[in-house]
């Protein structure tokens, strides 16, 4: 287990099967405990965590996930980093949309991710990989 | 300009040679503003406690309020404006109860030409200002965290679950519906659906004034998640102008079931409930 | 890799997810219940995830092709014990679960079951008792 993790400086976890992507969601609960996120809030990142997770696994070909406790001065939160070196998105409002898909899923990923979290940031180009950044606030 | 390692050994004697003129006249400048809302007693106490504290931290070699040697004075400060802000005072009167100390040393260094120069007045005021400052920061941070104490109480007190029948629970909504107290209640009547497990939840809302779309949508997204663990919403108590709003806003209700009162929406409930009971048991798909 | 237990209780199959299952798992498990349904003639399967403190968009496919598989082999499906944190987060990523009937707890599940089991023997009864009078 990952209990007992050091919050003073970020997690890093590679992101290469999927039992990576069940570590990657034990890192991010155990982070999201440890900066006293609410039970709903600890599900919403977690739940984001997974599905970003998995799209880098399956969109990426695999990649890094790094969590991370911040501060803004006022509250706490998680912050966590999903980068890989796969193909990029070319179109990314597109990517973006609901129900958009092109590995056979049910196009929430990227689209339901962002809902679930406060901040949500994300940088790719064709052939560049995919940087996607998410931060959570606790309240 | 800051205090120098000179000017804070002077102060300390001046403090403690006119020890009486000081806590005197600072006393009387803090109970004029307070006009009796304090007792004397009181008020000379946390004056000669003010007057303790400043002694020894200067006594220390204290130039700047930050530093370490500030430490006990700092804890002094945040008691008395602590208890200032519970007790309903206004941060200029905490914080006049620090800056009084000006007026009490400007009166003693005009009595007496030997105490001090302009020089090492101005100097003063620079401490005393810091600590001002500093009581006036602890009182806002106490006043904060009263109203955040507040707002959770109130929470808590506007949010009663209550068990209406085997099965049937409610939440009768009284009062402007926020989003984070829409949140509150939301995960509040999930949870008790779990703990009780009731099928059904009524959701009365005869008791607010109105609606827009962010809480209608709250509404909605509750009704949804309940349905998800697999329980039904009724919403009961919808008036005329929310009614109309939520007509104008186009939320759709869809097939979500709504009646007029809390009591046709128990009766709408206990007859799904009859039917179950019966022979032939139908429940809608979540 | 982990599998997921399947138990069999009278007429019905059930799985009681235990563990943060990997994605492997999940596709594992929906293979399994398809056999075991046909192997035992189950009609109903009972899936309890009261022990899951998440469900994502995959977890969410995977129920309900479970609950579309059990339908094609003449078993109903149903999701019991999801928590308020789990159906507020599923909401918000706007997985609505479309086809699967849920119930609060295992026991309103069987008792859903059952009740949907009398029904279609009552259609049954009630149209062979109405044929005669329809025939002449």
């Amino acid at each position: 287990m990952t209990s007992g993790v050091d919050l003073s400086r970020p997690q890093a976890q590679t992101v290469g099967s999927d039992e990576d992507v069940v570590r990657v969601r034990q890192l991010v609960r155990t982070v999201a405990v440890a900066v006293k996120l609410s039970l709903v809030d600890q599900t919403k990142v977690v739940t984001a965590a997974s599905e970003l997770a998995r799209n880098t696994l399956v969109y990426g070909g695999g990649g890094t996930v790094e969590v991370a406790a911040v501060d803004n001065g006022r509250r706490p939160g998680i912050s966590i980093v999903f980068a890989d070196s796969g193909p990029g998105i070319a179109d990314l409002e597109l990517a973006l949309t609901d129900g958009y898909t092109t590995g056979g899923g049910l196009g929430l990923g990227l689209s339901g991710a962002r809902r679930l979290v406060d901040e949500f940031d994300i940088q790719t180009a064709p052939g560049q990989g995919t940087r996607i950044t998410i931060t959570k606030w606790s309240r | 300009m800051a205090l120098s390692a000179d000017e804070s050994g002077r102060l300390a004697g001046l403090l403690t040679s006119h020890v009486d003129q000081v806590t005197q006249r600072w006393t009387e400048v803090v109970a004029g503003q307070l006009r009796g809302r304090l007792s004397q007693a009181e008020l000379r106490h946390q004056v000669q406690e003010l007057h303790r504290a400043l002694v020894d931290a200067l006594g220390k070699g204290l130039t700047d309020l930050a530093a370490e040697e500030g430490t006990e004075l700092r804890a002094v400060l945040a008691e008395v404006s602590r208890g200032q802000a519970r007790q309903g005072f206004s941060a200029a009167e905490t914080a006049t109860g620090v800056f009084a100390l000006k007026d009490a040393l400007l009166s003693v260094m005009e009595a007496d030409q030997s105490a001090g120069t302009l020089r090492d007045y101005v100097a003063f005021g620079t401490l005393v200002d810091q600590m001002g400052l500093f009581t006036f920061e602890s009182y806002v941070r106490t006043r904060e965290s009263l109203i955040a104490d507040q707002a959770e109480q109130l929470l808590e007190l506007s949010t009663p679950v209550v068990k209406l029948w085997e099965g049937v629970v409610a939440v009768p909504l009284v009062g402007t519906l926020d989003s984070a107290r829409a949140q509150v209640v939301m995960e509040r009547l999930l949870q008790t659906l779990v703990d009780t497990g009731s099928p059904y939840a009524i959701i009365d809302i005869t008791g607010v004034p109105a609606v827009d779309t962010q809480v209608a949508q709250h509404i909605l997204k509750t009704v949804v998640a309940a349905r998800l663990m697999g329980a039904d919403c009724i919403i009961s108590g919808i008036r005329p102008q929310i009614a109309q709003t939520i007509v104008a806003l186009g939320i759709e209700f869809g097939d979500i079931a709504t009646k007029a009162s809390l009591a046709d929406a128990l009766r709408h409930v206990l007859r799904l409930t009859g039917v179950e009971t019966g022979r032939r048991q139908s429940r809608r798909e979540a | 890799m982990e599998r997921v237990p399947i138990l069999k209780i009278g007429d019905i199959l059930l799985v009681s997810i235990q563990v943060d299952m990997s994605d492997q798992t999940a596709v594992a498990l929906q293979e399994d219940l398809a056999e075991r349904i046909v192997a035992t003639g189950c009609h109903g399967v009972i899936i309890d995830i009261t022990a899951l403190d998440i469900v994502d968009s995959f977890v969410g496919r995977m129920l309900s092709t479970i609950a579309s598989i059990s339908r094609v082999l003449d078993a109903e499906t149903v999701v019991v014990g999801m928590r308020p944190a789990v159906a507020i987060t599923l909401v918000e990523l706007g997985l609505s679960l479309n086809g699967i009937r849920t119930a609060l707890n295992v026991e309103r599940g069987m008792e859903l079951i059952a009740a949907d089991r009398e029904r279609e023997y009552d259609e049954f009864d009630d149209s062979s008792d109405a044929e005669p009078t329809a025939s002449p």
